[in-house]
């Protein structure tokens, strides 16, 4: 049996290494700058990093991935186009977008560039995939996380474009790259600067014994002695809606889809997209190594091993999320 | 200053006698020009609604407005494919200037071929995307509330020179996300499947604080928006200087007749934009705000 493609995330070019080593088929990556929606300090690749990526990448037989996935700012599209151009030149294999009018600079200019189809370009049905593959020639798109396993299914026996699917790491709630909640509280959003609960706007307050995470202002969750706190991403936070505290939107759990493996297969699912640009190397080569192992089983008709990544979940849980009905 | 004036769609779950009421009103008195109709948050609602939508249409045409229908937000089942082609396949019975507003990338693909809008939870946030919609027959493209002003000036202009009228939302709650997974149900204790309907609860959503007790959002089903409500009433000159043709009023539980006559009002130049701030400030409880228009966050009321 053909077996998934496995896409890796690369935030630093140690990691990108480590992900290259441990077995990935592709790596995916953004320029350091707001072109990509990881843009935070410390991250991403200068031209020249890219340049050594691909050499590196290539020589192992692994396909490097440029994430251009942010919205161009209206008057000033320079740096979204030349994003697109740098990484032509750069020979990587495939760019990921989501704007449509970078979409069509793209096929305009560089024909022969693959174009992948970010998951912020929030297409979830066989409507939206066909209209991006017949007006851009999109030959993958990424999934958003809204659609159950037996959706995915149905999607995919309706079109021919490839799907890529979130299994590992950060889940949003929300249907991606129509998210405006960070932008409401700090006037940072993932669609214009490319940032989520963006770090500037984060606060902790020592309250007594007790210690509250703050983005903007606005209290995200408290934690009390002796309970280990997270970083205030606005969706995972504790708030009131009628009741007591709780997690409303979505618990600070990571997505692990290994158990699904069977079912992703059966649904034609053609690659898997481990999250977590911004984790370091060692998360990155663990979780690719556990990703390639499980992978290789199951292509090879052996069972999946049951592979302990609690150590590198959030939040110390595990969630399937939309892929299974339960979650709506 | 010449603008005109939307009555986006309503996006809360109204009972059908007060939903279906509160558009014979509209069309007796507010002096808005397009009536945008239809259930774009959650299908499970549509049926609600069924019945009573070519009544209301009626009513809105017979009074002179301009009926348009959204599409859904949100399309991933086949339950709300269905939902989204049927719609785009009713607007054949629409009067004249009647049109389908797109909320999401696949009824844009089902409009192929025929005039449309774009409604604000698709992403134009560049000249070039504009453009590529304009070329596919958009006649209008409502703008995503969180972009800041010289955004808004930048799209504005290219509209213009496009054809293409660009319109920017001036009041209600903003739409802030959407999901799969209903927060109504949740924060209640139900899955959606079998959400008993919860968001009939509340006509103006669900309102959301932090552990501080201080408000933040609000919950809308499947959708989050704002706690605040947007207000440009005194950002309307502006606006209307830059180039945008039309104000979105977005419905709240309240007297939106008032909202509408307040708007109407500033941009005929008889009223203060701050004034109608003022009295249309008393009349919702929610802060007023306009900091996405600012550039800073949505949360925040620039003076």
């Amino acid at each position: 049996m053909d077996n998934f493609e496995l896409i890796c995330p690369a935030g630093t070019p140690a990691a990108l290494r480590a992900a290259v080593d441990a077995g990935a088929d592709a790596v995916y990556l953004g320029f350091r700058d707001e072109t990509n929606a990881r843009n935070f300090p410390g991250l991403n690749f200068t031209r020249q990093d890219v340049a050594d990526a691909v050499d590196y990448a290539h020589a192992r037989k692994v396909e490097v991935y440029v994430a251009i996935n942010t919205y161009p700012q209206a008057g000033n599209l320079g740096p979204w186009q030349k994003a697109v151009d740098d990484a032509a030149r750069l020979k990587v294999d495939a760019v990921i977008l989501a704007d449509p009018g970078l979409l069509a600079y793209a096929a305009k200019r560089h024909p022969d560039l693959r174009l992948h189809l970010s998951v912020q370009a929030s297409a979830a049905n066989v409507e939206a995939i066909r209209l991006y593959r017949d007006a851009f020639g999109v030959r993958r798109v990424v999934l958003p996380r809204v659609l159950t396993v037996p959706e995915i299914a149905k999607l995919n026996a309706e079109i021919d474009v490839e799907t890529e699917v979130f299994v590992f790491g950060g889940l949003c709630p929300m249907a991606e790259g129509r998210c405006s909640l960070s932008s409401y509280a700090t006037g940072l959003s993932p669609n214009k600067q490319g940032v989520c609960s963006p770090a500037t706007h984060v606060r902790y307050e020592q309250r007594g014994g007790a210690l509250a995470s703050t983005l903007g202002g606005f209290t995200i969750n408290v934690f009390g002695e002796g309970e280990q706190a997270g970083y205030p991403t606005l969706c995972k936070g504790r708030f009131v809606a009628g009741g007591a505290p709780a997690y409303l939107f979505e618990e600070p759990t990571s997505l692990n889809a290994m158990d699904l493996l069977p079912e992703l297969k059966a649904a034609g699912v053609h690659a898997l997209k481990i999250e977590g640009r911004q984790r370091g190397k060692a998360y990155i080569g663990a979780v690719v190594r556990a990703y390639r192992e499980a992978l290789d089983s199951f292509a090879a008709g052996r069972p999946v091993p049951h592979i302990d990544l609690q150590a590198m979940v959030e939040g110390g849980t595990q969630t399937t999320g939309a892929y299974t009905r339960a979650w709506r | 200053m010449t603008a005109s004036l939307t009555l986006g769609p309503v996006l809360f779950n109204w009972p059908v006698d007060r939903w279906r009421d509160f558009y014979a009103r509209i069309a007796d008195e507010a002096p808005v020009d397009t009536v945008i109709v239809g259930e774009i948050v959650c299908f499970k609602r549509a049926p609600f609604f069924a019945e009573a939508m070519g009544e209301v249409i009626e009513r809105l045409s017979s009074a002179g407005k301009t009926v348009w229908l959204a599409s859904p937000i949100l399309v991933g089942s086949e339950r709300e494919r269905s939902a989204m082609r049927e719609l785009v396949a009713a607007d054949a019975g629409l009067a004249d200037g009647g049109l389908v507003e797109a909320n999401d990338m696949g009824a844009l693909a089902l409009l192929a071929g025929r005039p449309h809008a774009i409604g604000p939870t698709i992403n134009v946030y560049n000249e070039a995307t504009l453009a590529w919609m304009a070329e596919r027959g958009a006649v209008s493209v409502s703008l995503p509330a969180e972009l800041p002003a010289a955004t808004v000036a930048a799209l504005a202009k290219a509209g213009r020179e496009l054809g293409v009228d660009v319109e920017v939302q001036a009041w209600g709650r903003a739409p802030l996300a959407i999901s799969a997974r209903c927060y109504h149900a949740r924060a209640h204790g139900l899955h959606k499947d079998g959400c008993q309907f919860v968001c009939g609860n509340d006509p103006d959503g669900m309102p959301v604080t932090t552990m501080d007790g201080q408000p933040f959002l609000t919950v809308n089903g499947t959708q989050t928006m704002s706690h605040g409500c947007l207000c440009l009433t005194s950002e309307l000159p502006a606006l209307v200087e830059m180039g945008v043709s039309r104000f979105r009023l977005s419905p709240q539980a309240m007297d939106m007749v008032r909202v509408a006559e307040g708007f109407r009002a500033v941009l005929d130049g008889r009223r203060d934009g701050a004034e109608v701030a003022a009295e249309l400030g008393g009349l919702i409880d929610a802060p007023l705000v306009n900091g996405f228009y600012h550039d800073t966050a949505g949360a925040l009321r620039v003076a």
